[in-house]
């Protein structure tokens, strides 16, 4: 008990590595054996970080459970981790989603071995990032998440189409994607690589929780040039490795392109959680460090959400693939986070920026859920069908009356329906953000209102209309696994959108004590 | 009288070319095995003596002096401190490894394995060194059997050409820097080669600028800096896989640590004077050295690249004259002798079953060797720096270094490892992964058990520095301060 106290978070932490290492050691032959252990090692830091939320202290403001080890001395960076309301939510969502996209893949069977083990590395780089409070460590955990996605995305990505590339030369649509993933990615952390030297440089540690208490009151010059207009370089530094990563319009291109190939679990890891990573970078680094540039530049995060959102409404209801929709519904959603952030960052320390921010937080929490349970749901049609287009589909509603209902459900959710999750953290947001940027709330609000109309889309053209004959007797109904997965999803939205206080409640504290 | 373990280190190679020397020619699993102990016995020699380095006392340790010629105030006198102990070590882990990847060498390994122990001797022999003629005299013995290595086992093609580029160009290297050597002997005029003594010398500040260019090219030619550097790929790409592991995993340090022991630390102000300029030399090493890799169409030639490229990083870390960059600078030398050895392993495995190094002829070699897959991944992610891995613990301090000493060349530098990162991945997805081609659809066999062993050990090592670095770090910094106390920095 002692032990679980005082390591809970390095438990958390280090369980996907262990469950990596008992897959490795496991024969390559039985796939049963590798599903079923990763299953159940994955439930292990889901029950640690259950734990962890009814041990919590929601009222006191800071960093619990903290930890800290010497690990690269001469330049004062330790292994330092802890939570706070924020990555507590997201620590939870981490945890959430990964045996459930465990569960989803058991209808892999090609490396069985290999996919649980680049998963539970990715699940041990995403819980990194949110538990570190040191800023290499940060960095650290940032990058290492991109290469087992890489390899998900690369190799067990969907095996059909192809991409033309320059020079006429066509490549794999799944090789095309992960690189162009990859590429994106590594720009956008290359500069947020020189700007945490610039920072471990000038404040002479890593440590977020002291860089926060000195950076802003550094004055030291590099370059010659004055101090106002360095830390606006390494704002933009950052801000666009965490934009890129959101994805805020105009860095989403990689976004419907490494979705759409990924596969199903995939994708909802990488919707679910990793476009969290960049929200969570703003909240975690950004607003704490700038205040003051944060404040100046509000405005322009601001313009980018608002672009993202109806960008992402009007892309999303322009495709014909299914899983290409649901993907820019994500460049949508996640608008809203950084319209929440960019709010609060103009008007921080008033009612209306902590309105913001905890809707922007429950956004990311809620996009998680829903995206997640989007993206599990083209799959499932996609394993039937082995096609993506909706005009393939249409009237399926008859055949799969259970799938088309939860369909209809889950869409609800990310549509912003009152009495589901999504209704609740896009009102907060739009609550806390109208007094700060009156007229881009607006314009979001235009772009809400293309959400609803391509989500429809999307409803119709596959469960409504005329049957698709060619379906009549080869469509299957939702199995008992599947339901298993998408169940415990609808019952987080629909606790969630009706009685929203718990999860709030851990928000609230955290957001108000953030710099 | 305390054990003469540095010495043990040193000798063993050569001792046991001696023995081999011994056996018949055409016993060729006897001359094996007993290259196989004697790599075993210089590995666990070199481990003892890098964990039985006390950090906390500092300084050089494990120190032994016989007088040799004393009348010209020569010395055998060896040492250790935190600087060179990781390099001890590096060099004990790749002739381990290097004589297991040999095993299959069919072509008198005999002359193979004792050219190969004589050459272990001068590295070892020059890592240890406190004495600047010993220094030279194990440097030209390590020089001299790298170009019979290459001549005889090197690759048909281009073998004779490569071996002459090569040991021309050290040779000229050395010469020069000699001739700094000398003049530093005289001088001091306290008539000794002690290194120790020299670096208290006091030499004017005119005489340190002048001579320092001779001492720190004449042995940065062998780090491969620019534009003296295009004797290595070709001599990486001609020679056979256990010597292209020495080459590049050991050699090149070779000259980096010269140019650090003898040029900035006996020189420390010439260094101040002119870093500045040489810092740009290294800079166009790692942008144009990763840029070079990222076009080359063999296999072979873009490793050989990419050691350009990475050394530039341990010559700018030292170039930054700071201590975090030459942190940085120290760990990268252990870091990517390490990484460019489990590199040419893996080449010389692919080559030796397709008998071509053109990446566009290779693919699908997951399917027949996955360990090797995993073991090119890690050692690329290495080489672009990726965290977790021993490349970002040694160049994340060099770009710390620059910021304070250079900032811009830090943010030009950093294009590097996008560049890195882009021809890395083209490897492992044109040669380990896509289809197989025709031709080689049952015509590959896998890896034997000794080549599994040398990959892991590689692998295993460049991890465990990646999430641990205390394992190296306070060593290497404890080496680093006193270099900072000669050159006067913080």
């Amino acid at each position: 008990m002692e032990l679980l106290q005082n390591h809970l978070l390095s438990l958390i932490l280090f369980t996907p590595i262990f469950a990596a290492l008992v897959n490795l050691i496991l024969p390559k032959e039985s796939n049963f054996l590798h599903r079923w252990t990763a299953f159940v090692l994955s439930i292990v830091p889901l029950v640690l970080s259950i734990i962890l939320w009814i041990l919590y202290n929601p009222s006191v403001s800071g960093f619990q459970f903290q930890e800290q080890y010497i690990w690269y001395s001469p330049i004062n960076a330790s292994y330092h981790v802890g939570v706070d309301g924020i990555s507590l939510v997201l620590i939870l969502l981490t945890t959430i989603l990964t045996p459930l996209a465990i569960l989803t893949s058991f209808t892999i069977t090609d490396r069985v071995k290999t996919y649980m083990i680049l998963f539970f590395l990715l699940e041990f780089g995403m819980l990194g990032v949110f538990l570190s409070l040191d800023l290499l460590f940060f960095f650290i955990f940032w990058e290492f998440g991109l290469v087992p996605m890489y390899f998900i995305i690369n190799q067990w990505g969907s095996e059909k189409g192809e991409r033309e590339i320059w020079g006429g030369r066509k490549v794999k649509a799944r090789t095309y994607a992960s690189f162009k993933f990859m590429v994106f990615t590594m720009a956008g952390s290359l500069g947020l690589l020189l700007a945490v030297q610039l920072i471990g440089v000038t404040a002479g540690t890593f440590d977020i929780i002291m860089i926060t208490e000195r950076w802003s009151a550094v004055d030291s010059s590099i370059f010659n040039l004055p101090i106002q207009t360095i830390k606006a370089i390494v704002f933009w530094a950052f801000a666009i490795a965490f934009l890129v990563k959101v994805p805020a319009w105009p860095f989403h291109t990689w976004l419907p392109d490494a979705h759409t190939e990924a596969p199903t679990a995939g994708s909802m890891i990488l919707a679910g959680v990793l476009l969290k990573l960049g929200g969570y970078g703003f909240l975690r680094l950004v607003l704490p460090f700038f205040p003051e540039e944060s404040k100046v530049f509000a405005g322009a995060l601001a313009i980018l959400a608002v672009a993202s959102i109806i960008h992402g409404a009007l892309a999303a209801y322009g495709q014909d693939d299914f899983k290409r929709l649901v993907a820019y519904s994500s460049v949508n959603h996640m608008g809203f986070v950084i319209l929440g952030i960019a709010a609060a960052a103009f008007a921080y320390g008033t009612l209306d920026a902590t309105i913001a921010l905890e809707g922007a937080v429950l956004q990311m929490f809620n996009h998680g859920l829903s995206a997640a349970g989007m993206f599990f749901l083209v799959g499932v049609i996609y394993e039937r069908t082995h096609t993506r287009l909706l005009s393939d589909y249409g009237g399926l509603f008859p055949l799969i009356p259970v799938y088309g209902g939860i369909l209809i459900f889950t869409s609800m959710a990310s549509l912003g329906l009152p009495g589901l999750n999504g209704f609740v953290s896009e009102f907060l947001v739009v609550r806390g953000a109208w007094p700060v940027f009156t007229v881009f709330t607006a314009l979001a609000m235009i772009g809400l209102f293309f959400t609803g109309a391509y989500i429809l889309k999307g409803i119709k053209m596959a469960l409504q209309g005329p049957l698709n004959t060619r379906w009549l007797d080869h469509l299957g109904e939702i199995n008992r696994r599947e339901l298993l997965i998408i169940v415990p999803l609808m019952i987080l939205m629909l606790w969630i959108g009706v009685w929203p206080a718990w999860i709030l409640k851990v928000i609230n504290q955290a957001v108000m004590s953030l710099y | 009288m305390e054990f003469p373990v540095l010495s043990f280190i040193v000798f063993t190679p050569i001792v046991a070319g001696l023995l081999i020397l011994l056996i018949p020619g055409g016993r060729k699993n006897e001359i094996r095995v007993t290259a196989l102990a004697a790599g075993s016995l210089a590995l666990i020699l070199s481990i003892w003596v890098y964990f039985s380095y006390d950090i906390d006392i500092g300084g050089y340790q494990f120190v032994e002096k016989y007088s040799w010629l004393p009348q010209f105030g020569i010395s055998y006198n060896v040492g250790i401190d935190g600087i060179n102990a990781p390099l001890v070590l590096l060099t004990g882990i790749v002739m381990f490894t290097g004589v297991l990847i040999s095993w299959g060498i069919d072509d008198r390994p005999r002359e193979f394995f004792v050219f190969l122990f004589i050459l272990a001797t001068g590295v070892f022999g020059v890592f240890v060194a406190l004495d600047l003629f010993m220094l030279f005299f194990f440097y030209e013995i390590a020089v001299f059997p790298m170009y019979l290595l290459i001549s005889i086992w090197g690759w048909k093609v281009t073998r004779e050409y490569a071996a002459m580029k090569l040991t021309l160009y050290l040779f000229i290297g050395s010469v020069i820097a000699l001739v700094g050597a000398l003049a530093m002997y005289f001088a001091s005029g306290l008539g000794t080669f002690n290194m120790i003594a020299l670096e208290r010398a006091g030499f004017s500040t005119a005489f340190q600028r002048f001579w320092f260019p001779f001492v720190f090219f004449g042995f940065a030619v062998l780090g491969g800096i620019f534009p003296f550097h295009n004797w290595s790929p070709d001599g990486h790409v001609a020679a056979p896989t256990a010597v292209s592991m020495f080459h590049a995993g050991v050699l090149m340090k070779l000259g980096a640590f010269a140019a650090l022991r003898v040029g900035i630390m006996l020189l420390p102000e010439g260094a101040s004077f002119h870093m500045p300029w040489i810092i740009l030399l290294t800079l166009v090493n790692v942008v144009y050295g990763a840029f070079i890799a990222s076009v080359q169409s063999d296999f072979k030639y873009v490793i050989g690249f990419s050691s350009v490229s990475h050394m530039g990083l341990v010559i700018m870390g030292f170039a930054t004259l700071n201590s975090t960059g030459m942190l940085g600078a120290g760990i990268q030398m252990f870091s990517h002798g390490i990484m460019t050895a489990l590199f040419f392993a893996v080449v010389g495995i692919v080559y030796d079953r397709a008998h071509t190094r053109e990446i566009n002829q290779l693919g699908g070699f997951r399917k027949v060797m996955p360990l090797v897959t995993v073991a090119f991944i890690v050692g690329g992610l290495v080489s672009m720096g990726m965290p977790g891995f021993s490349g970002f613990i040694a160049e994340f301090p060099i770009f710390m270094g620059l910021w304070k000493s250079h900032p811009w060349i830090a943010v030009i530098a950093a294009v590097s490892i996008v560049i890195t990162a882009s021809y890395i991945i083209r490897i492992i997805g044109q040669v380990f992964f896509g289809k197989i081609p025709e031709q080689f659809i049952g015509h590959i066999s896998t890896i034997n058990s000794l080549d599994k062993v040398a990959l892991v050990f590689l692998t295993v090592i460049l991890v465990l520095v990646g999430i641990y670095p205390p394992v190296m770090v306070p060593m290497v910094n404890s080496g680093v301060e006193n270099i900072m106390r000669l050159i006067g920095g913080a």
